[in-house]
């Protein structure tokens, strides 16, 4: 029996389209019917309703908690570009052997055999009021009084992020970096363009697709989480994760479901208008 | 669904167990090996030491899970086939009971339920007591008739729950580091201790913490520190959430693990505390008391059920264990981790007479006091904190419950978490 080469290159693309369809597409739509339904104290009540829909956006928690969810993701987005990029930088241009290249590389990496829930906890003794920080700071004679603000606080919730997600933007940063012709900024030198304005003109405009990957990364791991926020600010402050995470353990199902849609929407808005700026496809 | 359930290859077991045996004696003794009954509840009795001593000495199994008291909750209404005791707390009682998924027990069939504490029975620990707000036990403790759904006021021969154990919580204070005697639950917002409080994140029992603090605080007088109406609970969140905008909490806590830690590393000088948290951070070599305050405990009590679906064989082997639970040796070992039992003269028998000294009867200890996996927990000379028996017990100001308006309240708990 011969194939017609449509239905050839429609079978093998029909695993991947199944493999998706059942543990993408099925979940997301189940989540999107029960946050329609209605819940009491112990059952979930298959029913087409607003309500859930209606006491998330009629709610100044919501918007506050939103709020805070931008907030981090936008301040853990700056410092890891920031360090991610200096970093790629470094080990792309100013290391001269690929073999040190990959040795730097790989330390990267190491902090990341270990589980991310311990290097996040690690922190907390760190930070703590007679923590390894604040008492170091003391014998320096730096402060007198433990900084209270260090752990339990914004401050080290973002902390936190940055410590877990900055690899998620050296990687692809890197990657982009390493392809760009070294030609090119010759070229440049020659022309008589200084350092600043290789990496202005040259440099960055060459690695926005790996930048963009990295924020995705960021932006959605950030979005996303709710147990760093937990354990860093000492359940003092929520982002969307944890009003999603709280439910759950309320047994409120059709609400969290309603807010696990807000957020999947929002995270859907904030990449499709990351994408505007760079067409990574074409860039790949 | 066409799966066969456990229970029912387990009811064609015995059957077949029975039929085998048939004629001759001891046929009941011969096939309470064969039961195996399913137990769930929250961490504090769930314990496997109880499981393999059940086996020892009644000879059937005892599968035991341990789930957070939410978790407990949902499978209790939602899913009565899965277990067949249920360990759950009395405020979980009163939320399950009408779902007619337990069966009331038959209190003639229970040997020592002369003997069970005032308060599981008529209320009172001793007659003269006052009975607490919030979901005592015994206004949960008995129905009308074995599937009765509605509670009853006396003791009407069917119990909903065997209590197992219970015990009076206060707040926990690091006496090192405060310098000065703690004598009232509103030192909790006091200025003094700004970014070193703390207060758990468990709605429906940091709601009542709370209550214990505005009303010694002077702010209100609850009618029920259990049931409060909306204006309450509003008043309540809104003075505690000036109190976290102004700085004074360092944390809250959802585990058991988090509140030692917070306590142990001195980030926290005074919070809401359980008993065996303080005893973990004193044997870590920090001071810690459990401070009795003026107001009382808030106090907390679990109980086991049947599943309704229970019967046959099977309820026998639960009204074996029920009795067994109270005949002492689950008591003692309960009672040596802080923990009261619900049959306190039985449980002495499996106590040296310096542990029942130290746990009930607040002596002073004459020698070293271990914890029944053998750690030392005190040392000769130490005091239990709040005395013996009926002065914590006698003290209690409300017991944990579950308000007409919870949900109203859990929204406002996670506005005050945003806030």
């Amino acid at each position: 029996m011969r194939l017609s080469p449509n239905s050839k290159s429609l079978m093998m693309v029909s695993p991947l389209v199944a493999v998706l369809f059942v543990f993408l597409v099925c979940p997301i739509a189940m989540i999107a019917i029960v946050s329609f339904w209605r819940a009491t104290e112990f059952s979930i009540i298959p029913a087409f309703v607003f309500e859930n829909y209606e006491f998330l956006f009629g709610s100044s928690v919501t918007y506050r908690v939103f709020f805070n969810t931008f907030k981090y993701a936008l301040i853990t987005w700056a410092a890891t570009l920031l360090i991610g990029f200096t970093v790629a930088y470094f080990l792309a241009f100013h290391i001269r052997t690929l073999r040190w290249q990959i040795a730097l590389f790989l330390l990267c990496t190491i902090p990341f055999w270990t589980s991310n829930i311990i290097r996040m906890i690690s922190w907390i003794p760190f930070l703590g009021r007679n923590g390894i920080a604040n008492s170091t700071l003391i014998s320096w004679g730096v402060i007198d009084e433990p900084l209270e603000w260090l752990l339990f606080s914004d401050f080290a919730v973002v902390l936190a992020f940055v410590h877990l997600y900055t690899l998620f933007m050296v990687v692809p940063i890197f990657n982009t970096m390493m392809r760009i012709d070294k030609s090119l900024i010759e070229a440049a030198r020659d022309a008589g363009a200084n350092g600043a304005q290789i990496l202005w003109n040259v440099i960055i405009p060459l690695t926005k697709p790996g930048i963009m990957i990295g924020t995705i990364f960021v932006v959605t791991l950030v979005m996303g989480d709710f147990i760093t926020v937990r354990f860093m600010s000492g359940s003092q402050s929520a982002n969307v994760g944890r009003l999603i995470s709280n439910d759950v353990a309320l047994l409120a199902y059709p609400s969290a479901s309603a807010t696990a849609v807000v957020l999947l929407c929002t995270v859907l808005i904030v990449i499709g208008i990351l994408l505007r700026f760079v067409d990574i496809r074409k860039e790949l | 669904m066409t799966k066969m359930t456990r229970r029912e290859l387990l009811a064609g077991g015995t059957a077949l167990a029975a039929g085998s045996t048939l004629g001759a004696p001891m046929i009941w003794a011969q096939n309470i090996k064969d039961v195996t009954l399913r137990q769930f509840g929250t961490g504090v009795s769930n314990l496997n030491e109880v499981a393999a001593k059940v086996k020892e000495d009644l000879g059937f199994t005892l599968e035991m899970t341990a789930l957070d008291s939410d978790s407990v909750t949902q499978r209790a209404a939602t899913q009565p086939e899965s277990f067949d005791i249920a360990d759950i707390e009395y405020w979980i009682c009163k939320k399950v009971w009408p779902t007619g998924n337990l069966q009331a027990m038959d209190t003639s069939k229970i040997k020592n339920y002369d003997k069970i504490v005032g308060i599981f029975r008529s209320g009172k620990l001793t007659p003269e007591s006052e009975i607490a707000q919030g979901t005592a036990p015994h206004t949960v403790g008995f129905v009308e008739g074995q599937n009765g759904t509605e509670f009853v006021d006396n003791e009407s021969g069917w119990m909903t729950l065997i209590p197992t154990i219970y015990n009076a919580d206060t707040l926990g204070i690091r006496p090192d580091l405060i310098g000065r005697p703690i004598n009232n639950w509103s030192e909790l917002l006091n200025p003094e201790f700004k970014g070193k409080a703390s207060i758990l994140d468990i709605s429906s029992i940091g709601i009542m913490d709370m209550a214990m603090v505005v009303e010694s605080m002077g702010e209100y007088k609850y009618p029920d520190k259990g049931n409060m109406t909306k204006e309450e609970i509003d008043m309540t969140l809104g003075i505690f959430t000036e109190a976290k905008k102004n700085g004074q909490f360092r944390a809250f806590w959802k585990s058991f693990d988090e509140s030692v830690n917070l306590m142990a590393s001195g980030e926290v000088v005074i919070q809401s505390m359980w008993s065996p948290a303080i005893t973990a951070v004193k044997s870590k070599g920090i001071p810690c008391v459990y401070q009795p305050l003026e107001e009382g405990y808030r106090s907390w009590g679990g109980g086991i059920g049947m599943s309704a679906a229970l019967s046959g064989l099977e309820r026998d082997a639960a009204y074996e264990y029920i009795n067994w639970y109270l005949d002492g040796w689950v008591g003692g070992f309960l009672m040596r981790q802080g923990y009261y039992s619900a049959v306190p003269e039985t449980s002495k028998n499996y106590m040296t007479e310096d542990e029942w000294g130290f746990w009930f009867e607040g002596k002073p200890a004459q020698g070293d006091i271990t914890n029944p996996f053998g750690d030392v927990m005190e040392t000769a000379g130490a005091v239990r904190d709040g005395g013996s028996f009926y002065d914590r017990m006698g003290k209690v100001a409300c017991w944990n419950a579950v308000m007409d308006e919870n949900q109203y309240m859990v929204r406002k708990w996670n506005e005050f978490i945003a806030a």
